[in-house]
C-alpha cells in the first residue's frame, strides 16, 4: 500500500490551459458583485453603516490578516501552506513585550517583530523544503509550538505599556480617515500583485504549484522559491503581529488565536485553488474586503462574532459550492 | 516478528513505554495500572475521533470539523437533557450518533458530489457548525445541575473495574481493527488515498468511499459530543476549541500518512494515548500546564520527521535538496 507517497494529494486540473484566463475573471467578478450586494445590503441594514469614521473602523477587521493573506496566496499557489501564522504572530508579539520589559524603544521593537516573523518562516521552510516534509502537518506543529512558547512566558500573563509612537502602527491615521494600516495594506497588495503577475519569479510560483517535477525540469529552483515563500510569509505574520499588538497596546498569548483559518478562508474565497496552481491577488484583496463588510455590517446589527463566522463559513463553502453545482446540474458532473 | 519490530507502530510502543517509565523513574505511582487505566480513559475521545480522522486521511482527506461537530453534539444533548429529563439516556446518544452521522455527511457529500476540497469543506463547516452551537443555545451554558444524575453518570459507571467510557473507546477500537483489516470497505480506504486512479480500475467509488470515510468520522465525532459533555458535566459554545488539531496531531504521531493510503489503527490508538500520557504526565511532573502545547507541538515536528518515507521510486527526478 505503499503507492504515492511522500506526495500531495493533488489532482491539477489543467485550468490556465484549457479555460483561459476567462474562469479567473469571471471569479473576481462573481466577488466583486457580491461584494457590492453585501454593501448594499449593509447601508439598508444600518443607518451607522456609511459614516466615514464607522467605515475606517471597518477596515481594521482584515488589513492584518489580509497582509498574511497575500503571501499566503502566494504559498497556496505554490502548492504549499502554513498554519503557523497565527502563531508567529503570538510568538513574536510575545518576543516585543519581552523586549519592552528590558526597555527596548520602537525601533527594536519593529525589528524584533519583523526578525520573529523572519525566524519563524525560516524554521517552517527549512522543514518543508530540507526534510521534504508535508507543510500542513509541519505547520500544524509548529502552531502549537509558537504558541505554545508563548504560553510558557507569559501563562495568564498580559505585556502591556507599549509606546506612544509604536501605537501608531496600529492605530495612527495617515490622513483623515486612512489609518496607517490600510495604506500598508493597499501598498502590500499593490507589491504582491505586481510580483505575483507581472515579474520572472510569480510565474515561478504557478509553474511550480501545477506541476514542481516540470518546474524543475525547466530549471526553476523549487525548494528555494518554497524557502523564500515561507520567509515572505513569516515576515508577513510578524508585520501583522507589530499591527495587532500596536493596535491591542498588549500581549497574550491567545492573541490572535485561530486566525490562521480566517486567513485561509480568505485566501480559498479569493479563488485561489488550494490544490496549487492558480489564484489572484485581486481576489485576495476583494474576498479580503467582502469578510471585512460582512464581519463590520453584523456587528452594526449586534450580532455576536460567533454567528458571523456561520456566515463567513457559509460564505466559503457556498462560493465555491455554486459554479459546481450548476455545472453539476447542467452535465452532471461536478468538475 | 522482524517486521513487526521495525515497524512503525513497534518503535512507537517502545517511545511511548519508555515516556511511561521515564514518568515513572521520577514520579513513582504513575505506570501503576490503575493510573494507566485513568490515562487511557482520560485519552478514550482522542482515540475514537483519531480513528475517525485516520479514516478520512487515508482516503486523502481530512476533516477539521470534529470538534465543532463534538461541540454541537454534545450541546444539543445536554439541552434536551436540560428541558426533559425523562428521555433516556440511550435515546440521547443515538440522538447524538445520528446528528454526527448527518453532520459527517454533509461533508462527504460537498467532497463527493461538489468536489469540493475537504480542506476547504471542512474548515467550512468547522465554524458553521460552532456558530450554530451558539444560535441553538443564545449562548448559554448548561451546567451540571440542569443535567440529570443518569445523563452525568453513564460514562463514569464501571463495569469490571474499568469506566463505560472506557469500554466504549475498547469496544471502538476493535470494531475498527475489524473494519479496517477484515473488510471490503476497510481495504478501499487504503486502495482510495494509495491510488485513486488505480481504485477507480478496480472497481472501487473514490467519491463514495470518501463520503463513507466523513460519515464514520462524524458518526463517532457525535458520539464523543454526548461523551465529553457528560464527562466534563458543562457544555458551552467554545467546549473542544481547537482540539481538531489534536486529532490530526494524534493521527500524525501514529504514522498516518497525510498523503494518504498510509496507517493503521493501531498506530492511531498509540499516536493519541502518546498525546494523552503527556497530557497526563505534566501536572504529575509539576510542570505548568501551559508547557503542554509547546510540547505537543514539538512532538508532531519530531513524530513527522521521524515518519518521514522514502518516495518508492516513481518519481522520475526527485526535487532537489537545494
Amino acid at each position: 500500500m505503499s503507492i504515492a507517497e511522500g506526495t500531495r494529494p493533488r489532482h491539477v486540473p489543467d485550468r490556465l490551459a484549457s479555460r483561459p484566463a476567462r474562469i479567473l475573471r469571471s471569479w473576481e467578478l462573481l466577488l466583486t458583485v457580491i461584494a457590492i450586494l453585501i454593501f448594499l445590503a449593509n447601508t439598508q441594514a444600518s443607518p451607522y453603516f456609511l459614516d466615514p469614521w464607522n467605515l475606517s473602523d471597518a477596515t481594521f477587521n482584515f488589513t492584518e490578516k489580509a497582509m498574511i493573506a497575500f503571501a499566503m496566496a502566494l504559498l497556496i499557489i505554490a502548492g504549499e501552506i502554513d498554519l503557523s501564522v497565527a502563531g508567529i504572530i503570538a510568538l513574536a508579539s510575545t518576543a516585543m513585550g519581552w523586549a519592552l520589559q528590558y526597555g527596548a524603544g520602537m525601533p527594536v521593537l519593529v525589528l524584533i517583530g519583523l526578525g520573529v516573523g523572519l525566524v519563524c518562516g525560516a524554521f517552517n521552510g527549512l522543514l518543508v523544503t530540507r526534510l521534504g516534509l508535508p507543510s500542513i502537518v509541519v505547520t500544524i506543529g509548529t502552531m502549537s509550538l509558537f504558541r505554545g512558547i508563548s504560553y510558557i512566558v507569559l501563562g495568564d500573563q498580559a505585556f502591556n505599556g507599549y509606546p506612544s509612537d509604536f501605537a501608531f502602527f496600529g492605530r495612527g491615521y495617515v490622513f483623515w480617515v486612512i489609518s496607517f494600516e490600510l495604506v500598508l495594506f493597499a501598498v502590500l497588495a499593490v507589491i504582491y500583485g505586481v510580483v505575483l503577475h507581472a515579474t520572472n519569479f510569480g510565474r515561478q510560483i504557478y509553474a511550480i504549484g501545477n506541476n514542481a517535477t516540470a518546474a524543475t525540469f525547466s530549471g526553476i529552483r523549487v525548494a528555494r522559491v518554497k524557502m523564500i515563500l515561507f520567509l515572505l510569509t513569516g515576515l508577513m505574520s510578524g508585520i501583522a503581529a507589530i499591527c495587532l499588538t500596536a493596535r491591542l497596546g498588549s500581549t497574550r498569548p491567545s492573541i490572535a488565536f485561530a486566525w490562521e483559518l480566517e486567513v485561509v478562508t480568505m485566501v480559498v474565497l479569493g479563488g485561489v485553488s488550494i490544490l496549487g496552481g492558480a489564484g489572484s491577488i485581486l481576489g485576495v484583496v476583494i474576498a479580503a474586503l467582502i469578510m471585512g463588510m460582512v464581519t463590520f455590517g453584523l456587528g452594526l446589527l449586534n450580532v455576536p462574532g460567533i454567528v458571523m463566522s456561520i456566515f463567513i463559513g457559509a460564505l466559503l463553502i457556498g462560493v465555491i459550492a455554486l459554479p459546481r453545482l450548476i455545472r453539476l446540474v447542467r452535465t452532471g458532473k461536478a468538475a | 516478528m522482524k517486521q513487526f519490530i521495525t515497524s512503525r507502530e513497534a518503535i512507537l510502543l517502545a517511545a511511548l513505554v519508555a515516556l511511561i517509565l521515564l514518568v515513572e523513574t521520577r514520579f513513582s505511582g504513575f505506570a501503576a495500572p490503575g493510573n494507566l487505566a485513568s490515562v487511557f480513559n482520560d485519552t478514550s475521545i482522542l482515540i475514537m475521533l483519531a480513528l475517525g480522522q485516520t479514516l478520512v486521511i487515508l482516503t486523502r482527506c481530512i476533516d477539521l470539523s470534529q470538534a465543532s461537530n463534538l461541540a454541537l453534539t454534545g450541546m444539543v444533548t445536554a439541552m434536551i437533557n436540560a428541558a426533559m429529563p425523562g428521555v433516556p439516556v440511550v435515546a440521547l446518544i443515538s440522538i447524538a450518533v445520528a446528528l454526527g452521522l448527518l453532520m459527517g455527511a454533509f461533508n462527504g457529500l460537498l467532497v463527493w458530489k461538489l468536489d469540493i476540497p475537504p480542506i476547504v469543506v471542512t474548515l467550512g463547516t468547522l465554524t458553521i457548525y460552532r456558530g450554530i452551537i451558539f444560535v441553538v443555545s443564545g449562548g448559554a451554558w448548561v451546567n451540571s445541575h440542569e443535567m440529570s444524575a443518569a445523563y452525568k453518570a453513564f460514562p463514569r459507571a464501571e463495569f469490571l473495574t474499568l469506566p463505560v467510557l472506557s469500554w466504549i473507546a475498547l469496544a471502538v477500537i476493535a470494531g475498527f481493527a475489524i473494519l479496517v483489516n477484515r473488510t471490503a470497505l476497510g481495504r478501499a480506504f487504503f486502495a482510495v488515498g494509495g491510488n485513486p486512479s488505480a481504485a477507480v480500475y478496480t472497481g472501487i467509488d473514490v467519491g463514495r468511499t470518501r463520503f463513507m470515510a466523513f460519515v464514520i468520522a462524524g458518526g463517532l465525532a457525535g458520539l464523543c459530543g454526548y461523551l465529553w459533555v457528560s464527562r466534563y458535566a458543562v457544555a458551552y459554545t467554545d467546549v473542544a476549541g481547537g482540539f481538531e488539531l489534536d486529532i490530526v496531531a494524534a493521527c500524525v504521531i501514529g504514522g498516518i500518512s497525510i498523503a494518504g493510503g498510509l496507517g493503521s489503527v493501531t498506530g492511531a490508538v498509540l499516536g493519541a494515548l502518546f498525546l494523552g500520557t503527556i497530557k497526563n504526565a505534566l501536572p504529575v511532573a509539576g510542570i505548568s500546564p501551559f508547557w503542554q502545547m509547546a510540547i505537543s507541538g514539538a512532538a508532531i515536528i519530531i513524530a513527522v520527521a521521524f515518519n518521514r518515507r522514502k518516495d518508492p521510486g516513481r518519481v522520475i527526478l526527485k526535487e532537489p535538496a537545494q
